[in-house]
């Protein structure tokens, strides 16, 4: 596996060999999926819908909906606009969603397409909204995507009254619908009136009911969304996936947000908890204090497989940074922590936490790859894996214990069901990590040093 | 009203007008009238289809294990293309370029100043890091646009490092599905791999198998029936396929078609370049595998090759025929759906009909007509702008390295008796009553799951999921549910035990709580009754 890459490192400009990121659309048609009774729209030639529903399908092992404006040589010669008023009108005669979601894609983008101008002049039926956003493949990732497309929708529905509707938005960055559950769990402890933004639960871990509907029960509605102008504040969830579009609201309708981690660890979901009894003046829940203390219970119990333990971490921004927090906590070490997205401040942020718990040697990349992750990898090995389905390639190449978090996740089941947020997520998470090290052990040992007992 | 009709009528005037020509019932009259098919998805339409890079880099370029492809595009391409097309790959020194995936991931500045310096510098990044023989780059929707010229780039690449490179103009608005990338990537292996090495065959009965893609490891499974019975199979496209076996094609006697839409373009351009025959051939089912065997066998007219195919065929099926009794009985009288990119919904049907089961609706992603209704129509097909945009390739006679195995007697002899040269498409191994549907989509496939209600629905990942939801088992034919091979004597008992476990999950009893029987049960009625 992999027996090609060589464990010098050489200098590259251009070539980007097995990527940790992929292209805007595919986050903002997840995003879009994350409103109720919406469709998700790409403007461009439909292999892109086509690869993103696939990528959406085989993670979640959900139905992903999605039209597409189908160009051929024709509309991109033109511009698309002829087949953006078609599709539009043909999305809501046979479809019949309320509000249809455009993204564009590098095709539309690099035509120069007006999405604004086009919007303008549609016949839209009454009661029904068509709003946009431009996710052109060529500048940052899938997680650019996620976040445009919220603005996208902010920018065209939410509106401002005057007049407060006592709610919280809370913007969870882009993951699971098993994390955004567990949010919703926390803040009905923490009895905060919330409005979350986006929320495929629901949509993207729909049960099984013998009916198939193109609109499951879950979502964002488009009166929750209209309202977030009237919030009271926004929490907004991931510090590189979710300040776009609070910043966007703000300057809209004056809703002021505070910008979080992502609560993925110990520090994070208290800091989160925290935030939430600030808002409504209540005293955090035994339930809540009690998951914590198990949480920190286990992993001193258990502290001994993690304590300076390497780690490599690789994936999303927000969700490498709390994981990088996380195994922090746990005593271990991030030795490698990489994004494919661009953007210096993840690196700034992970050397601030190599600092804050005086670890060294730690290398934290931005626009990287896999490839590069794999020769850091070969020159000093680490103990654990901890990324998307891509690791396996390096785990199997390496023989490295492989715990699977972030998006995609193409080979396993469920996963996206449970969370890896607030303190039940973190717990999973550790449990996670100590059994791939414990299997590893036992698959290792020899007869008379195999353990029943660890 | 037919059920053709109930689903039709859901649409407006326009969409109706165009959804019409694409759908068939069939009966006596109708099996004979032409079916629309290869041309523009309406926009809005929520369709399977992907597009012509997908085609060619992910279902013909992307096999081969000892080519770097490296896709000229911003990342998302290269990226849903890495790993994701099951076509299995062994490679003796560990080579094996399949498990990497290259892109020159454009940003922004090389959007507007142009991609080409970048490509080059990657180019010399993989040679340097790789040392590939070859390299081939395809491009992406935005380097069309912005005017690459990935040819120059190429061909500068073999004068500069002496590897094999060449270009692909796959960018995904060309044409109107896959179909258009498998055709530009037939042709650049025709111009620039095919022919090249003349290492003569072990024996006569040399063949390659066009077309299969070794899912599941499905090739795997048709090259050890075909060794056992004493072929020689020079190389398969593409699956497991490599760039040196194919330089060494075009010494073969015989072309096995097993997809046609995918490469009969290499299968006609070898028979006019080369002389190599193609037959069609189907190794999916039991009694098509028996065919195919047969017909090869007829073809070389050797007597004791057809003496040994019958052994081995004898022995192959003595070894599955306890187990092949057993899901015959647990499938017996279901019906199926399927709906898949090419020839698949074809061999599929009568792999289906081995156990017993029957289908009702049958529909190909990105066909052309002559997949539908057999290669006769194909002088009828009205050529429109999208196919004329793909690049035709019109090859020559090559005089000296042509080599015909038949006599011009022998050929037209054996014309009637095995396909040769031929495809009759799949409508006409189809019952009268049931459904065939050109580019099916999502809104159709609810409405004729509601009135057909097969007991299986074979499809791809988009619409798996929405079919389960409904209630109806959905088998993956793109990738198999990660299972296989189904190829063969042996696969055929793969998949009948797919399909059998798939359908008698205990699980399916459990979708309906029992609280909601029970509910129904004391409910009243609107007329009063209990």
């Amino acid at each position: 596996m992999l027996t090609m890459t060589p464990k010098e490192i050489s200098e590259r400009s251009s070539l980007r060999i097995n990527p940790c990121k992929t292209c805007q659309p595919v986050g903002a048609m997840y995003a879009a999926l994350g409103v109720h009774n919406c469709m998700p729209h790409s403007h461009g030639s439909q292999g892109c819908a086509s690869y993103h529903r696939t990528f959406l399908s085989r993670h979640f092992k959900e139905p992903a909906m999605a039209s597409t404006s189908s160009f051929t040589e024709g509309a991109s010669v033109f511009g698309g606009g002829s087949n953006l008023r078609t599709g539009v009108k043909n999305v809501f005669d046979i479809y019949n969603p309320d509000i249809i979601a455009i993204h564009t894609t590098c095709l539309s983008e690099t035509i120069g397409d007006d999405l604004t101008a086009f919007i303008q002049d549609m016949d839209i039926p009454e009661g029904k909204y068509v709003v946009h956003t431009n996710t052109p493949s060529y500048v940052g990732s899938h997680i650019n995507g996620f976040y445009n497309m919220m603005s996208g929708f902010i920018n065209y529905m939410a509106e401002s009254t005057g007049k407060s509707n006592g709610k919280t938005a809370i913007f969870p960055g882009f993951v699971n619908p098993g994390d955004i559950r567990e949010l919703k769990r926390i803040l009905k402890l923490m009895k905060v009136p919330f409005t979350m933004f986006p929320d495929q639960s629901g949509i993207m871990d729909a049960p099984m009911t013998g009916n198939y509907s193109m609109y499951p029960k879950g979502g964002t509605t488009i009166p929750e969304i209209v309202g977030l102008g009237d919030c009271e504040k926004v929490l907004a969830l991931g510090e590189l996936t979710s300040e776009e579009p609070a910043n966007i609201l703000e300057r809209k309708c004056k809703v002021p947000y505070s910008l979080m981690q992502l609560p993925i660890g110990i520090e994070a979901t208290d800091k989160f908890v925290m935030e939430l009894s600030q808002i409504t003046n209540e005293e955090i829940p035994y339930e809540l204090e009690e998951e914590r203390g198990q949480l920190v219970d286990i992993i001193l119990d258990a502290h001994f497989y993690f304590h300076d333990k390497k780690v490599a971490i690789f994936g999303d921004p927000d969700t490498v940074l709390g994981l990088t927090r996380l195994v922090l906590e746990m005593g271990m070490i991030p030795k490698y922590v990489l994004t494919g997205t661009p953007g210096e401040a993840f690196v700034k942020l992970a050397n601030n936490l190599f600092e804050q718990y005086g670890v060294s040697d730690c290398i934290a990349k931005a626009s990287g790859d896999l490839f590069e992750l794999h020769q850091w990898i070969k020159n000093e090995k680490v103990d654990l894996l901890l990324g998307t389905s891509y690791g396996k390639q390096i785990a199997k190449a390496e023989d490295i214990p492989f715990v699977r978090a972030g998006f995609p996740i193409l080979d396993r089941y469920a996963h996206s069901y449970s969370p890896i947020l607030g303190y039940k997520g973190a717990l999973r998470m550790v449990e996670l990590i100590a059994g791939a090290l414990m299997d590893k052990q036992d698959r290792d040992a020899s007869d008379e040093e195999f353990e029943i007992v660890m | 009203m037919n059920v053709r009709n109930i689903v039709l009528d859901k649409y407006s005037a326009k969409v109706y007008k165009n959804r019409k020509e694409h759908i068939m019932e069939l009966t006596e009259e109708t099996k004979n009238q032409p079916i629309a098919a290869n041309s523009r998805t309406i926009p809005g339409i929520i369709t399977n289809r992907g597009c012509c890079y997908a085609g060619c880099k992910g279902v013909v370029l992307g096999p081969l294990k000892d080519v770097l492809v490296l896709t000229h595009g911003p990342i998302g391409c290269g990226f849903y293309s890495w790993g994701t097309r099951r076509n299995k790959a062994k490679t003796e020194d560990g080579r094996n370029f399949i498990e990497y995936c290259f892109s020159t991931d454009l940003q922004e500045p090389d959007i507007v100043f142009g991609g080409e310096k970048k490509l080059r510098q990657a180019i010399k990044e993989a040679i340097d890091i790789f040392k590939p023989k070859c390299i081939m780059i395809c491009s992406t929707c935005p380097v069309g646009l912005i005017g690459d010229d990935i040819h120059a780039v190429a061909a500068e690449t073999e004068k500069l490092y002496g590897i094999t490179c060449m270009a692909f103009s796959c960018e995904g608005y060309k044409g109107v599905s896959q179909s258009g990338g498998h055709h530009i990537a037939n042709n650049t292996l025709m111009k620039k791999i095919i022919g090249v090495n003349d290492t003569p065959p072990k024996n006569k009965y040399s063949v390659n198998i066009l077309g299969e893609y070794n899912i599941g490891g499905d090739g795997w499974e048709v090259e050890r029936i075909l060794k056992r019975i004493g072929y020689n199979v020079i190389s398969v496209f593409t699956g497991d396929g490599s760039f040196e076996a194919i330089q060494n094609s075009h010494m073969a006697n015989l072309n096995l078609v097993q997809c046609h839409r995918s490469i009969n373009y290499i299968a006609e351009m070898m028979k006019t370049k080369y002389g190599v025959d193609w037959i069609k051939v189907n190794f999916v089912g039991i009694k098509s595998t028996i065919q195919s065997l047969r017909d090869m066998a007829t073809y070389f007219g050797d007597k004791e090759l057809a003496e040994r195919t019958e052994e081995v065929i004898d022995d192959e099926l003595a070894n599955i025929a306890e187990e092949k009794e057993y899901y015959y009985s647990k499938l017996k009288g279901k019906t199926a759906a399927l709906f898949v990119g090419g020839s698949r919904s074809h061999h599929y049907q009568l792999l289906l009909s081995d156990f017993g089961v029957s289908t009702v609706l049958a529909g190909y992603e990105f066909a052309h007509r002559d997949d539908y209704e057999g290669r006769e129509v194909i002088p009828t097909i009205k050529e429109d702008a999208d196919s004329k945009n793909i690049e035709h390739l019109n090859v020559e006679k090559d005089e000296k390295k042509y080599h015909a195995y038949l006599t011009d007697e022998q050929y037209q002899q054996l014309k009637s008796k095995i396909p040769l040269e031929d495809y009759t498409g799949m409508i006409r191994h189809m019952e009268n009553g049931s459904i065939v549907v050109d580019d099916l989509n999502q809104f159709e496939t609810d409405e004729f799951l509601k009135l057909l209600k097969p007991d299986i629905f074979f499809s791809g990942i988009k619409d798996k999921y929405s079919l389960q939801k409904s209630g109806v088992l959905s088998r993956q034919l793109h990738s198999y549910d990660y299972s296989g091979p189904y190829s063969g004597f042996r696969g055929s008992i793969n998949f009948a035990r797919d399909i059998t476990m798939g359908l008698y999950t205990p699980a399916w009893r459990f979708v309906t709580p029992p609280w909601k029987n029970r509910s129904t049960l004391k409910a009243s009625l609107a007329g009063g009754e209990e």
